[in-house]
């Protein structure tokens, strides 16, 4: 009897475990104009609804209740509900938006408008477009410092980032880095910048305040040609211990170590690995395989790529809500 | 050889040779004996325990880096997530240590019979399929032995599996090494001569290991040819790959374990008979 009573204890014990991690991951399907919900601990796709027109970047708001999906042949960011999944709204984004950034406090939105070469500021409150920043040719990489001090744009073809102050949403300073940088993200300390350029295989690590490369990294696998080594998104620890970057159709992942700024590894994942995203406890990470139609998910206590989780049709963004 | 049946036999008191024995203290002996003896012959014999590892390392650290990019798996049961290819043959390599090491018994089978020790053993007074399962067992020991050295080494060139995975493997070894091992005593049936052996390298051991699930999945094989991907999906070597490699994982493959347990009774009925005297291949031999 009391074994059964400890037995019972044990799994209740285990499910409220369970349940403090449960977490939902959500990933947009650019070929199935839908979004897939993720239960990533159970490894399994709990479903997937309609949400526009070939969808791409996605973002959560920092309240964890809204979704914003950039719907690039809808013309607009739609408005989820994250909790039931409905579409509640949509902002002004300008012409085919892919990729976004929300400032942390999550009142402001900034859109790249590749074919204008643009940065569009949204006031996510009133869903109104307040201003049009000129940038570079085709503007991809965007994202807001944690301290909401810098906006950052890269623009594929110029081979720039730009820097660009929040409170008056003018560029103040442009930094030349390797062909066509895709991914752009900050450190949590807001200190350095992350830039990863797709054609030269190299991650570049910024300098916050004084807008200069402090290192490229090089990115080479053995067994895989360097025409393989795409690096697209990345992201960094919060307590800056490492990086990941997504390495595009070398199917990989590289960690780096954000103390030395070397590849420590490098770990197999689906193919054409686009984005990523962190866990809310950062003990996961998960990674959109965009051909191979699945998610990986990466234990980051063992660094090992645990299970990969068939979503649909060319998964895009991710995001996280706890 | 001179060697007389039953020479340096220790029969125990009051018996003859011939007599069946009863004492299973008799059996536990004589078990010993022939295993002792496989495992003093195996630790004594270090080239042959070093051979037997550079065999299946050279095809993990060569073999496997070489084809590392050229393959592509897809996800396939027992794996969760896309793997490297060395991973993925590295149940296929224990494979190889344990065919071949069933092979190598058998050709010692062979030797023994050319030097006469074969006579000692057959006429112990304990039954046939009892000396020869021992022998079975003998060698398996030794195989598993070889497959654990290797997934150590295997460890420190990041093929990891759960912990779980090597506890739930050695069962699976123990039948996949009795399956081999009995397809080897059946073949030494057969063979005449020590110099036959290179046959059993041709037609056995070759077309076994190459037309199975070691190197490549069957939906990958199935891509080229049906024919060969139906081959190898009923070649038992296949099963006995398949078994191993799920529980590396901690995973139960029933059909594999039965497919394997099926062949080892065949194997070993058929070895029994085939060591008959009277009836199997011994006579066509003249007795061996």
């Amino acid at each position: 009897m009391s074994l059964k009573k400890k037995g019972l204890s044990l799994y209740l014990l285990l499910v409220a475990a369970g349940a403090v991690h449960a977490e939902t991951v959500f990933v947009t399907l650019e070929k199935d104009n839908a979004l897939a919900v993720v239960d990533p601990v159970e490894g399994k796709l709990i479903k997937t609804v309609p949400v526009g027109q070939r969808p791409r970047g996605i973002a959560i708001s920092p309240d964890n209740k809204f979704l914003y999906v950039a719907a690039s042949d809808d013309n607009a960011i739609k408005i989820i509900d994250a909790g039931t999944l409905k579409e509640i709204g949509k902002l002004p984004s300008g012409e085919d938006p892919e990729t976004f950034a929300l400032n942390p406090k999550g009142d402001r939105l900034y859109v790249s408008n590749e074919d204008d070469s643009m940065v569009t500021v949204i006031d996510v409150a009133k869903k109104k477009a307040i201003k049009q920043i000129k940038v570079g040719v085709e503007p991809e990489g965007i994202t807001v410092s944690p301290d909401n001090h810098w906006l950052v744009s890269a623009s594929e073809t110029t081979n720039m980032v730009h820097w660009i102050d929040t409170k008056t949403n003018v560029v103040v300073e442009n930094t030349l880095v390797d062909p066509r940088p895709r991914a752009v993200s900050f450190t949590a300390d807001s200190q350095q910048l992350w830039v990863t350029s797709e054609m030269a295989g190299t991650v570049m690590i910024l300098d916050a305040k004084t807008k200069k490369i402090i290192k490229t990294i090089k990115i080479e696998i053995s067994g895989v040609t360097a025409d393989k080594i795409q690096p697209v998104g990345v992201v960094i620890d919060k307590e800056r211990n490492r990086g990941y970057v997504a390495l595009g159709p070398a199917n990989r992942v590289a960690v780096i170590n954000a103390k030395t700024l070397e590849v420590e590894k490098v770990l197999l994942v689906g193919q054409r690995v686009w984005n990523l995203a962190f866990s809310p406890d950062q003990k996961r990470l998960y990674t959109t395989n965009g051909t191979s139609n699945d998610i990986s998910i990466i234990d980051l206590d063992s660094q090992t790529v645990t299970k990969s989780v068939g979503v649909g049709n060319y998964p895009w963004g991710v995001a996280v809500k706890p | 050889m001179t060697n007389q049946p039953g020479a340096d036999l220790h029969l125990p008191e009051g018996r003859r040779a011939g007599q069946p024995c009863v004492n299973i203290l008799h059996y536990w002996r004589a078990m010993w004996g022939i295993i002792g003896r496989e495992l003093w012959r195996f630790v004594t014999q270090r080239e042959r325990f070093i051979s037997a590892l550079v065999r299946p390392l050279i095809w993990l650290f060569v073999f496997a880096a070489g084809f590392r990019a050229a393959l592509g798996l897809a996800i396939t049961p027992p794996y969760e997530t896309y793997i490297l290819y060395e991973v993925y043959i590295t149940p296929g390599l224990i494979g190889m240590i344990q065919l071949f090491n069933g092979m190598q018994s058998s050709l010692s089978m062979v030797y023994d019979r050319e030097m006469g020790s074969m006579k000692i053993l057959m006429v112990c007074p304990l039954p046939r399929w009892f000396l020869l399962l021992s022998k079975l067992l003998a060698g398996t020991g030794v195989s598993i032995l070889q497959v654990y050295v290797f997934l150590g080494i295997a460890w420190f060139y990041d093929i990891h599996a759960p912990w779980q995975g090597y506890l739930w493997v050695l069962p699976t070894l123990m039948l996949s090494g009795l399956m081999l091992g009995a397809l080897g005593l059946l073949l030494s049936s057969f063979i005449k001569q020590l110099e036959n052996f290179a046959g059993v390298m041709n037609f056995v051991i070759f077309p076994m290991f190459f037309m199975s699930t070691a190197l490549y999945p069957l939906w990958k094989m199935k891509e080229s040819s049906v024919l060969l991907s139906k081959l190898a999906e009923y070649n038992p070597f296949s099963q006995a790959v398949e078994l191993i490699r799920f529980a590396l994982y901690g995973q139960f493959n029933e059909h594999a374990f039965i497919y394997t347990l099926v062949a080892f009774l065949v194997f070993m009925a058929s070895a029994i008979v085939g060591y008959n005297p009277s009836k199997g291949m011994m006579v066509r031999k003249g007795g061996g």
